[in-house]
């Protein structure tokens, strides 16, 4: 077995979430590759929780619709996910809460269809363990019932018990000897009935998107991060305030996304390397602040995770709907970096660049995400980043890289007129230079002007910067290709949906090409990818195809649109049968 | 070309009689002072919003951050968490940090973090030609009320008090002597500062003849008092004719932001190899 997928679900509290880590770790540890996909709505207690914990022998970044464990802590999670489950799926439940022939032909409690799908008793195994009951006995909290039915899980597969308590241990903190009482209790009470055999290769560990974008700013010098907590990049805020004494970093909330972004462009101004995460409501607040860091030429690193909208939209599901913000916000005209990193090691790379590209250039730089790659949780290969990223030669990138820095030479000016557009930079407090920077346009000193050359002046310099961006960016993988290189017909995706496409493109022997930078776009590299293509059928997490109206700019057509924008990712099996019509 | 005094090359647009001249000599007199008494120039930044008042960056040779409109705040405070020892001024007009970015003021002051405001409050919008503010006085008219404001104004320093603000004072136009004494004292002020100024703008609100008629120093007033403090500041709510008190009303010893925020001590890292130390315990 080597290629398998468990749901688990309950209400939410029932620390799904968590549940869900410690199997996907206790499955790396047996040498799989993992994603785990969570679905969770907006509120903390009550309402329907679930994971799906694919793992692999492959690395992968997507999962199916179709399940072979379900592990069900109360009733709705076998009523909602029943059409989920293969025809030998393994079902193993809370026997206190759920009931597997009662209710089941009944009302969707979210729809209110009928749906009359039953379980088949001879095809689907199901193995009841009386949870409610253990937890009463061992005195133990509610939350406990997942490591329950995880210990469970693990005896039905034939998992040793000393790999599981080793995971338990380390992931959690709270009264450990009782959730390893309970544990044991549910691993006992099940029978092994299948064996899934360790594989021989490396184990990876577990990292989500946000945490690898975390670390990649980090790895790129990263000295402050600001935020305003929004869905779905609070977690990075989180998990650098979690670590921020391991590297020194100052972590701030402050009151809004707009204080957010204006702190941010005083850390800049001093020289501090600062990173800020939101979600289009924010971003919708930052915009001022980010026309303000192009004039001014600030740098800024900003992540952007997305989710459907318009306005609030799915606080807790996620989109590809902000592409065309991303590239036209703010007032004004000026240039910014714009990357979509499609897994954690392009999250981790490519946030590093993002960091260094923003100081170099002295321009905002903005990571796109959204759920699926920031909250989703992949296994992570750091040494295989060089390889994926660089073309010939070594990519360098990650490595921090310090700004042009004045030479004392002459007089200082914030904005000397250069050849490549970037001026040095002095920083506060330096007693031979006097630092100006101004969101009015500005004569080379950073003092207002209203000069018509001046203004041009400016204004050209400001733009030729990205130019000389573009040459550097030839040297990294910014469109990439995957699947059967001959393949006449090509899957066009970028973001999250690179795993997806990667896989069903291997499935059906077509070709994949992924922008990974949007902005400024890599026209060169995507006319290369395009060699031999005659059909481009678009994948995207939105309504109208926002990729599509981007290199339709450039001349580039695409055939198809295969468009999805219900707050889930594609499944593969979904996406697969939907591409089997259109080829 | 910037000079080599605290002057600059750029010309000034303030309208003759314009109340931001006292603001703009009084701050130059201050900061000279300060660099004689050893705080260097570079160790000094400027910020200033949009409107009338924000000009006066341009018009001072030292390190300074011309913001957005509203905006003075945030970006004064992450120039201060950058570099504790560095002094972060503030300028902002009425509706400037009072109107648009108000948020911002209130959290300033709630954290005492140690950034001087001075509020350049002539009671209307200027450079946008003549609109009633957050101070203006209810029925003023302006373009966008011409049959007078129905609501009243606020009492910012009564709101400053209310957020924690451990500074608080008020000067004139009409008084650079005092004005200068306030500046050197909230500047030097350990926490969050703010001057709120009744600067007057001569060409839409020409208010110098009414304050002079009513303005005074405070006299015998303990600025450590908070009932004290509170009452002075009520005693005028920025829209009856009573006396207008000028003088530092507040004033508080208390634990700054970035005294709070820096406690953990951070050494050099080796980030790479930590990087690898957190990858290995998430197998």
């Amino acid at each position: 077995m080597d290629e398998f997928s468990i749901l688990i679900g309950g209400k939410a509290g029932f620390g799904i979430d968590k549940a869900s880590l410690i199997i996907g770790r206790i499955l790396a540890q047996q040498g799989f590759r993992i994603y785990i996909y969570r679905d969770y709505p907006s509120l903390i207690r009550g309402g329907h929780t679930f994971s799906i914990i694919r793992a692999s022998k492959n690395k992968i970044a997507a999962h199916y619709d179709k399940v072979d464990f379900l592990l069900a802590l109360n009733q709705d999670t076998l009523n909602l996910h029943r059409n989920r489950l293969k025809k030998d799926c393994l079902f193993i439940y809370d026997s206190d809460q759920v009931n597997p022939v009662r209710n089941l032909i009944q009302k969707d409690s979210n729809t209110g269809i009928s749906n009359g799908v039953k379980i088949d008793s001879d095809s689907t195994c199901g193995v009841g363990l009386p949870i409610g009951k253990i937890i009463k006995e061992e005195n133990a909290s509610e939350i406990m019932r997942n490591t329950c039915i995880i210990g469970a899980f693990c005896k039905t597969v034939g998992i040793d018990l000393e790999i599981l308590e080793n995971v338990l241990k380390k992931e959690i903190s709270k009264e450990i000897d009782l959730n390893l009482k309970v544990c044991r209790r549910g691993f006992h009470e099940a029978k092994e009935l299948i064996k899934i055999e360790p594989l021989a290769q490396d184990k990876l560990p577990l990292l989500s998107g946000n945490q690898a974008i975390g670390l990649g700013l980090i790895k790129g010098g990263l000295k402050t991060y600001i935020a305003y907590p929004m869905t779905p990049s609070s977690p990075i805020l989180h998990y650098l305030a979690e670590i921020a004494s391991d590297f020194g970093l100052k972590v701030l909330h402050p009151e809004s996304e707009i204080g957010v972004i204006l702190m941010a462009l005083g850390f800049a101004y001093m020289g501090e390397k600062a990173a800020i995460g939101t979600s289009g409501g924010g971003f919708c607040l930052m915009t001022e602040g980010l026309s303000f860091a192009g004039m001014s030429e600030l740098p800024i690193v900003i992540i952007l995770g997305q989710r459907p909208g318009p306005s609030t939209g799915l606080p807790t599901y996620s989109a590809q709907t902000d592409l065309h913000f991303a590239l036209n916000a703010g007032q004004g005209e000026f240039g910014r970096f714009i990357v979509a990193p499609g897994d954690p090691e392009e999250a981790y790379f490519w946030s590093a660049m993002a960091m260094n590209i923003s100081w170099k250039y002295q321009i905002p730089a903005i990571i796109l995400s959204d759920k699926n790659i920031g909250e989703g949780i992949f296994s992570f290969d750091i040494n295989s980043i060089e390889e994926i990223s660089a073309r010939g030669g070594s990519a360098c990138g990650g490595k921090e890289e310090g700004p042009l820095l004045w030479d004392r030479k002459s007089a200082y000016k914030r904005y000397l007129n250069t050849e490549n557009g970037v001026s040095p930079l002095a920083f506060v407090p330096d007693k031979e230079a006097i630092i100006k920077v101004n969101s009015y346009e500005h004569d080379e000193f950073g003092i207002t002007t209203e000069d018509s050359q001046t203004t041009r002046m400016m204004q050209d310099k400001r733009l030729r910067k990205e130019k000389y961006l573009i040459e550097k960016l030839r040297r990294f993988k910014t469109v990439k290709i995957y699947g059967n290189q001959n393949s006449s017909v090509a899957l066009l995706c970028w973001g999250s949906n690179k795993g997806v496409c990667i896989e069903a493109a291997g499935n059906l022997g077509l070709k994949v090409i992924q922008p990974l930078v949007l902005s400024p776009f890599p026209i060169k590299q995507f006319q290369e990818a395009l060699t031999g293509v005659k059909k481009i059928i678009n994948v995207e997490n939105n309504a109208t195809g926002q990729l599509a109206m981007l290199i339709k700019n450039y001349g580039f057509n695409v055939d198809e649109n295969v468009l999805k924008y219900d707050g889930r990712p594609f499944y593969l099996d979904e996406l697969e049968e939907k591409l089997r019509s259109m080829i | 070309m910037i000079t080599k005094d605290l002057g600059t090359s750029a010309p000034n647009t303030w309208c003759p009689g314009c109340g931001n001249f006292a603001i703009l000599n009084a701050i130059k007199t201050v900061l000279g002072e300060l660099n004689q008494e050893g705080v260097p120039q570079e160790k000094i930044v400027l910020v200033s919003g949009i409107g009338c008042h924000a000009k006066i960056v341009d018009y001072i040779n030292v390190n300074s951050f011309y913001s957005i409109h509203g905006r003075v705040v945030p970006a004064a405070e992450g120039i201060k968490l950058s570099r504790s020892d560095v002094k972060v001024i503030g300028f902002a007009g009425d509706g400037d940090a009072y109107g648009e970015g108000i948020e911002h003021l209130i959290f300033a002051a709630k954290r005492n973090i140690d950034i001087t405001m001075i509020i350049h409050n002539n009671r209307v919008y200027g450079l946008t030609a003549g609109q009633y503010t957050p101070t203006s006085p209810l029925g003023f008219r302006g373009r966008s009320t011409p049959e007078g404001t129905k609501e009243l104004p606020i009492n910012p320093l009564e709101l400053m008090l209310a957020s924690g603000a451990t500074f608080i004072a008020r000067g004139t136009s009409h008084g650079i002597e005092l004005l200068k004494k306030i500046f050197k004292e909230a500047i030097m002020h350990k926490g969050f500062s703010l001057v709120d100024v009744l600067q007057v703008c001569v060409t839409y609100f020409n208010m110098y003849e009414y304050y002079d008629k009513r303005a005074y120093e405070v006299k015998n007033h303990d600025p450590k008092d908070y009932t004290q403090a509170l009452s002075k500041i009520r005693e005028w709510d920025y829209n009856s004719d009573s006396p207008i008190a000028l003088g530092t009303f507040y004033k508080k010893e208390a634990p700054t932001f970035e005294e709070r925020f820096f406690q953990q001590k951070t050494q050099a890292i080796d980030r790479n190899l930590k990087i690898n130390e957190l990858l290995n315990t998430s197998i």
